[in-house]
């Protein structure tokens, strides 16, 4: 369970690698996650799930499962004491299937038993009769209508359009694409997992488990269970990655209901197969785009459509779909658009969040037409780009000002500086060919390819949200402990904590409280926001601490505490000689403080798409050289080169491992990662078949970082996480093009669809 | 569940004759997969891999390299099977990862006997012999016979096959394996073809593309017909393309969720016809 941490390596302020203080654990194996959490008088969890996409459920006998020697109890949708159903934005998600399950691995019963063995021989003895109903499955069926409701709510979760500027303009040069985009899976290494304690008194519980934000678990766990908020603690576990997939509820619930019925502490944990259908994954979309530009390639107009497969329930289709659309436009100037969007509801998985939520699929759209409008007119991808860049002031076709920093132009000539890779010599490893250890290719087959990408992302929650984070300092004897409830998952926030500690207040040792529900919320551990949020926090809390310090110093030593600076470990009198180390300073006193951290106010789109509906912006630039063996389809990314904003490199060995890792994402769904679905069914749900790129597939990165601190930003750090996985994936399958010569507008690209 | 750590073979084998429903491990890298999915469940378990004798690579046959079956793929991926049987070696580097390779065997491919089992492929073009083993018979069996289909084999069940000879050729010999990433994945098509120079013959064998792996004769024989082998000078892209398009009419593969007929076929023109033209180079 989670401990306190003694962070206690010197001078790892901001700007400087800090390494993580949980990095040696992980990779020596000793670093716990949820999973390996265990409690005296454990029971083990498990769930019954629905084999079909779409049927009634006629009726589910428990009593043989329930009979079994070593079962607790089996619980149902009869069993929920509160709100039947759950969901991040529109609560329409069942707890358990009560009349209908709508996707293949819904949730139907749970389980509790002495062993994964005999829960595993339980859940085979509970009959569910179904009457299999034909599948609703393509999304196209859910906007025209022609199929009955398969939801009480309705088929069409969320349709919004973009009007704006002159809407019968166009240009000499007229370019249209219709977009492809498959199921990407978050595929993050440490499963699903929880532990659910109950209270000696059995009326409330302390719940351990792998999420992205604590508080909103706990309230929609609160509802469902039917109890206040503060009969329920959760704390974090050893999270091993999210990209999104750990925003909405897996198994929360469910464990809690267990661990209460069954009054004993319940552990679940999913298989790498169940956890594939016991997470929402990247919605699969379909997106037309026709661009009008003039003679000079300079976009005149935009008009689009965006379709985005919801899956069965809403997650954050609906957020994912506004994401989508006001980022048609891509990181270039636009007056004129016409954008309609739909997020649908079908008998699919659901869909949800993933790193890039929504801008993924739209980058992928405008960046092939970006190299249309290039080709139409004779310009080089750089060039068309470079002469549609927007800059700082110019509106978007929200109407929303652009006011963060973006260096759109620098981000592409930055990367246009990098020096391209060696091309092949005679000899090569034949390893590194396309094809790789299959040995396929000689260096003769090979043709390679030059790609670009260019993308704007949004930052922080959008729509009028109230987003915030808080965190607590407390400064005792020259230590600094640092409370928050910010989700570590892997991104680095406790790398980052300590070193804004450490710069603030010019302590070496800080202390990290447990990571519980015990403080106000962080917000979620999504849209690259912690850094900005969280850290925000940390730092103002940090900063109301160093106040008190230097008023107190200043009491003591009758100086002007305005005079009192931290340099180093020391509090100094910028006009004096006066110097004191911080640890003498705060030696017997306790200072406390917390702050919460508030973005700017957001606006909900009218139904025109028209509003200040996002936050801020970060920016990036992929350049991609891919080798292409045409008569096979089988690719070898050689070199992604990118110049991001970032606004300040905060720890530059964390910042290139959110590049590095984003780009391995980016590149999994341009040429490989896809859940494969038919007819409702997923049929690859295993890491056998559901393909993540190897140490083989991945090419080299030379990054550069762009920093022009953000104004807006508490540290002048732009959020780096989703950025790196967006624009390298139309940047890849751009280069493709340039091999191979042919247009694709389908992602992942498939060898069939590069040879045949 | 109980497990038998056999030291000696025999040991082995009379477990095996002993429990009916006993499964043999070696490396484990299929075996604990299935029985981590619940597809079996054996109550004995018996471990080979302490049997010294699966574990050696011997030559005392002139022109055979026998290759124990519990010899891990790491060990196939170098010396001496390198220089001996360089198809075969290169097969093993594209198993798995090197954790799979540290522990998967020839014994469990053949176990297995999966059309995807990348060895296989190489056992057919170089017309392999298993040796199986009963507590009180034993037998060799040339590979083509051993194969029957998806999964299904010739051994019984209380057989332990206990190496593989390879006959050494005097000529070229080399593996191809087509997947959607650069490593660890299972074949989509794959050939392995073996140009014997001695006996001016050519042979091709698929892996992927059919129920067995595919011996694909007519396409040898349509070459030797048509080119005279034993003179040895390098062969032309139309010959190699025609080799290569007659060996995909030979295969017979299905769309999975892995890839489409069509693709495999096409792949495995383009593999024959390269091995071909490599052979000859
Ligand atoms: C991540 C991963 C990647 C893989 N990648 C590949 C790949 O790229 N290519 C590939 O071909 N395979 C691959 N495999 C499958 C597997 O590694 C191979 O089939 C390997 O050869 C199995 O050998 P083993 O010794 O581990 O077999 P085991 O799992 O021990 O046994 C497999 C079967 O053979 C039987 N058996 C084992 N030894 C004998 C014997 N001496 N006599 C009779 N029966 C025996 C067992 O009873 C069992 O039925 C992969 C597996 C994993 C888990």
């Amino acid at each position: 369970m989670a401990k306190s941490s003694l962070v206690t390596k010197p001078r790892d302020i901001l700007g400087n690698s800090a390494l993580r203080p949980d990095g040696a654990h992980k990779v020596q194996g000793s670093f716990e996650f949820t999973s390996d959490l265990h409690a005296e008088n454990m029971l083990w969890g498990a769930t019954l799930r629905s084999p079909h996409p779409y049927a009634k459920i006629v009726s589910i006998d428990t009593s043989a499962a329930l009979a079994l020697s070593g079962v607790q109890c089996v619980i149902t949708a009869d069993d929920v004491p509160g709100k039947p159903t759950y969901g991040l934005i529109s609560s329409d998600q069942p707890v358990f299937a009560q009349d209908f399950v709508r996707y293949m691995g819904e949730p139907v019963a749970a389980v509790a038993a002495d062993h994964p063995e005999t829960c595993r021989r339980a859940l085979a003895l509970i009959t569910v009769v179904y009457e299999v109903l034909t599948p609703l499955t393509d999304p196209e069926d859910a906007i025209a209508g022609s199929f009955a409701p398969i939801h009480p709510d309705g088929n069409v979760i969320r349709h919004q359009r973009i009007i704006r500027g002159e809407q019968s303009i166009s240009g000499p040069i007229v370019v249209e694409g219709e977009y492809v985009i498959g199921m990407q899976d978050q595929a993050f290494l440490g499963l699903e997992a929880a532990l659910a304690i109950p209270d000696p008194d059995g009326l409330g519980l302390h719940l351990h488990v792998a999420t992205q934000w604590l508080h909103e678990d706990l309230t929609q766990i609160s509802a469902c269970l039917n109890l206040p908020a503060d009969k329920i603690r959760l704390t974090l576990g050893g999270v091993g990655g999210a990209f999104g997939a750990r925003e909405d509820i897996s198994l929360q619930v469910h464990c809690c209901l267990l661990a209460l019925k069954a009054g004993r502490p319940i552990k679940m944990q999913y298989s790498r197969e169940e956890s594939f259908f016991g997470h929402v994954h990247r919605h699969p979309a379909t997106i037309f785009m026709r661009h009008h530009a003039d003679s000079n390639g300079k976009i005149v107009k935009i008009d689009a459509r965006f379709v985005f497969d919801g899956g069965a329930y809403t997650s954050t289709s609906p957020a994912v779909l506004i994401n989508g659309i006001t980022h048609t436009q891509g990181p270039y100037k636009c007056d004129n658009a016409t954008v309609d969007g739909y997020a649908v509801r079908t008998n699919n998985p659901p869909c949800g969040a993933m790193r890039g939520f929504g801008v993924v699929q739209a980058c992928f759209a405008h960046e092939s037409q970006m190299d249309k409008i290039a080709a139409a007119v004779g310009k080089s991808p750089v060039e068309i780009r470079l002469i549609n860049a927007m800059v700082t002031g110019d509106p978007l076709i929200t109407g929303q000002i652009m006011e963060s920093v973006a260096p759109v132009a620098r981000c592409i000539t930055e990367t246009d500086a990098i020096p391209l890779p060696e091309l092949m010599g005679q000899t090569v490893n034949e390893l590194s060919l396309p094809g790789g250890s299959g040995l396929t290719a000689s260096r003769s087959n090979i043709v390679r390819g030059i790609g670009w990408g260019v993308s704007m992302k949004n930052l922080m929650y959008s729509e009028g949200f109230d987003d915030y984070a808080t965190a607590r300092c407390t400064l005792k004897d020259g230590i600094a402990s640092l409370k928050f409830a910010t989700s570590e998952v892997g991104q680095g926030f406790v790398t980052l904590a300590p070193q804004i500690a450490r710069s603030v207040l010019g302590v070496d040792e800080v202390i990290l409280e447990p990571i519980d529900t015990q403080i106000g919320s962080a917000g979620s551990t999504s849209a690259s926001r912690q850094t900005w949020m969280s850290g925000g926090a940390v730092d103002g809390a940090c900063r109301l601490v160093r106040e008190r310090l230097f008023h107190h110093v200043g009491l003591m030593h009758s100086i002007d505490p305005i005079r009192l600076v931290i340099d180093g470990t020391d509090v100094i009198d910028q006009l004096g000689t006066f110097r004191v180390s911080v640890a003498d300073a705060s030696e017997g006193i306790e200072i406390s403080e917390t702050f919460e951290h508030h973005h700017r106010a957001t606006e909900e789109l009218d139904e025109n798409g028209q509003g200040n509906c996002h936050t801020a912006f970060a920016f990036v630039a992929h350049r991609a050289v891919v080798d292409v063996d045409p008569e096979l389809g089988l690719v070898k990314v050689v070199q992604i080169a990118t110049a991001q904003d970032v606004g300040r490199v905060l720890n530059p060995l964390s910042a290139i491992g959110q590049v590095e890792g984003g780009i391995a994402q980016g590149l999994g769904l341009a040429v490989m990662e896809e859940i494969v679905m038919k007819d409702g069914k997923v049929r690859n749900p295993s890491f056998t078949d559901y393909l993540l790129p190897t140490a083989l597939d991945a090419p080299d990165v030379v990054a550069v970082m762009i920093e022009e601190h953000e104004p807006q930003a508490p540290l002048g750090a732009k959020g780096i996480g989703e950025p790196p996985c967006i624009s390298v994936t139309p940047a890849i399958v751009a280069a493709i093009r340039n091999a191979i010569g042919k247009n694709i507008e389908r992602i992942p690209v498939r060898p069939q669809d590069i040879c045949l | 569940m109980s497990v038998i750590v056999a030291k000696e073979l025999t040991t082995a084998l009379t477990a095996l004759r002993e429990h009916g429903d006993a499964r043999l491990i070696q490396g484990g890298t299929d075996l604990m997969v299935e029985i981590n999915f619940n597809h079996v469940k054996p109550t004995t378990m018996i471990s080979l891999r302490d049997i010294k004798s699966l574990r050696m690579i011997r030559t005392d046959t002139p022109g055979i390299m026998s290759i124990g079956s519990g010899v891990p793929y790491s060990v196939i991926e170098g010396e001496p099977v390198l220089t001996a049987i360089p198809a075969l070696a290169q097969a093993a580097r594209t198993v798995g990862s090197p954790q799979i390779r540290a522990a998967g065997s020839l014994g469990g491919n053949l176990g297995t006997c999966s059309p995807a089992g990348d060895t296989l492929p190489v056992m057919f073009a170089l017309d392999a012999s298993i040796h199986l083993s009963a507590i009180d018979s034993s037998r060799v069996v040339s590979i083509h016979d051993f194969m029957t289909g998806v999964k299904r084999s010739v051994r019984q069940h209380d057989e332990i096959i206990t190496a593989i000879d390879f006959p050494i050729i005097n000529g070229w010999q080399g593996y191809s394996k087509v997947g959607v990433r650069n490593a660890m994945v299972i074949s989509v098509a794959s050939a392995c073809l073996v140009a014997d120079h001695e006996n001016a013959d050519v042979r091709i064998a698929l892996g992927s593309v059919g129920p067995t792996i595919i011996r694909c004769r007519a396409a040898e024989s349509w070459l030797k017909t048509t080119l005279d082998l034993s003179t040895r000078s390098t062969i032309s892209l139309d010959v190699a393309n025609e080799f290569g398009r007659r060996a995909a009419e030979e295969s017979s593969p299905i769309d999975d969720h892995r890839s489409t007929a069509q693709y495999r076929r096409h792949a495995i023109s383009v593999l024959a016809s390269r091995l071909l033209r490599k052979a000859y180079q």
